[in-house]
């Protein structure tokens, strides 16, 4: 059996080399921008969508049948928060009735066990927790939220309780890092199936609040030991997914598997973007489900064709022997970093930033700032 | 933990087992792609035919081994091999933890 996340070329559900795009394989809703959470790494638009411009229940559930027949099969409820939208059951009711996967991944702290048995009745697939440490002092200044850690443990039960599968999400930077061992242990007595270890990505809050979160190398060596150490620990018991930190690495990720090859993402607002960091690259238009069918946006939307395929990419990467791998890495990345979106992802070895941005993250990581600027509509706020 | 009663174990996949999916790893026929899928977590599977064949069969009743006779019959190939086959597939699922017990084994 082959692994779609693999990207293994030819088979039925990745598009083969040579080819721009496929049949999307899945489809993140951020459903809103409303959270009552405040992390500093939140993978949302820095300018969030306002709640006067979200897509109401009949246009998301309309949004929904569309997408079978387009080859799509799982839909992940994400915001922001998705349980802050008073019709979430009814949204997860219509990706049932569609015929689509469906997992809702949440901060937990607005769960109830009432609440969680109407959505596992709707017929939700899957839940996805965050959790920010394992210290409750340190989780709940990490999300800027009182009480929210124990909120969490007793929504994580509920769900277990409610019959619906668990996946840890445990979003990983230098003022957590320490916590790891605990984390996966706590995913374990929690009775989740699954943890993914993802380490801060920085883009958009993550990118303002970078020396804040970035990670010291023996930190990230650490971090792979004991990843490694519980993989093999826990074989069977609780499966491990690792997002290993970018500023680190040699190679570049295969970021969506693609621009516009197998994933996208609709932000509240019904844009149809490549991923959800997109819009942090200026001067691109995106189109919405307001005003386009979706197979019409994800054949001809001009944004997303722009990074489609590879004629587009420039040295190093048009001569490149992986670009057909990791198609030239993180555009959003490469737009943060060089301020060209098409630039070699300065992740990658072969970029001519990369000894840059390995310095970057080295000085960073040994600043010894901790204080966070905390998410909201109003533009983040300093720790106080 | 370790040496708690109640932590989880490692489902360890014998012949006399009855295996099933749980909910959140579901077999299904996509017509867009005329293939069939195992959709999980963050993960889409494409099961070759033999393995389809196998887990339509793993309803949480049916053991391994009652499986295995099933093909067997079918392919006039030996009940052994077969079942040494299956519950090699059948734990490689059950550690990725998309395998469940069925309900009639205790």
């Amino acid at each position: 059996m082959s692994d779609a996340s693999a990207l293994e070329p030819d088979t039925g559900l990745t598009p083969g080399k040579g080819t721009s795009h496929g049949l999307p394989v899945a489809v993140l809703l951020e459903v809103t921008h409303r959270c009552p959470l405040q992390c500093p790494y939140c993978s949302n638009p820095v300018e969030l969508d306002r709640p006067k411009s979200e897509l109401s229940t009949e246009e998301w559930v309309r949004v929904l049948h569309e997408m079978p027949d387009l080859g799509i099969l799982q839909v992940h409820f994400s915001g922001g928060e998705p349980m802050a939208r008073k019709d979430i059951v009814e949204l997860v009711q219509a990706a049932t009735d569609a015929g689509l996967y469906s997992n809702l991944i949440t901060s937990g702290v607005t769960l109830t066990r009432e609440r969680l048995e109407a959505l596992a009745d709707a017929g939700l697939s899957h839940v996805q927790i965050s959790f920010q440490a394992n210290d409750p002092v340190l989780a709940n200044r990490v999300g800027g939220y009182k009480n929210g850690h124990a909120k969490k443990l007793e929504a994580a039960k509920w769900t277990r309780e409610a019959g619906l599968p668990l996946t840890v999400n445990a979003v990983m930077h230098r003022q957590n890092l320490h916590e790891l061992p605990d984390m996966i242990d706590m995913a374990v007595e929690m009775g989740a199936h699954r943890i993914e270890v993802a380490n801060v990505q920085y883009y958009g809050w993550a990118l303002k609040n970078r020396a804040a979160l970035m990670p010291t190398m023996a930190q990230i060596e650490e971090c792979n030991r004991v990843v490694e150490e519980a993989e093999e620990r826990l074989k069977g018991i609780l499966a491990i997914d690792y997002v290993v930190p970018d500023y680190y690495a040699v190679r570049p990720k295969t970021c969506m598997g693609g621009w516009g090859r197998q994933f996208f993402n609709i932000s509240p607002a019904g844009r149809v973007l490549p991923c959800h960091a997109a819009e942090s690259i200026t001067g691109l238009e995106f189109d919405s489900v307001r005003d386009h069918a979706l197979g019409w946006i994800w054949d001809h939307s001009p944004a997303l064709n722009l990074y489609r395929g590879t004629d587009w990419m420039p040295e190093p990467c048009q001569s490149c022997d992986f670009k057909e791998e990791d198609f030239g890495g993180c555009r959003c990345q490469a737009f943060a970093l060089t301020g060209d979106a098409a630039n070699t992802d300065p992740a990658c070895s072969f970029s001519p930033h990369h000894d840059a941005i390995f310095k970057t993250a080295e000085t960073e990581a040994e600043t010894g700032e901790t204080r966070f600027i905390y998410r909201n509509l109003a533009g983040g706020t300093p720790e106080a | 933990m370790t040496g708690d009663a109640r932590a989880p174990q490692r489902l360890i996949v014998t012949g006399e087992m009855a295996v099933t999916l749980p909910r959140h790893v579901q077999l299904r026929f996509n017509k867009p792609r005329d293939m069939w899928l195992l959709l999980a977590p963050e993960r889409v599977l494409e099961p070759d035919a033999i393995a389809v064949t196998v887990l339509q069969k793993c309803d949480g009743t049916r053991t391994i081994r009652d499986i295995s006779q099933e093909l067997a019959d079918i392919y006039t190939a030996p009940v052994e091999t077969i079942e040494a086959d299956v519950t090699a597939m059948m734990q490689d699922l059950a550690d990725k933890g998309f395998l469940t017990e069925g309900r009639t084994h205790e």
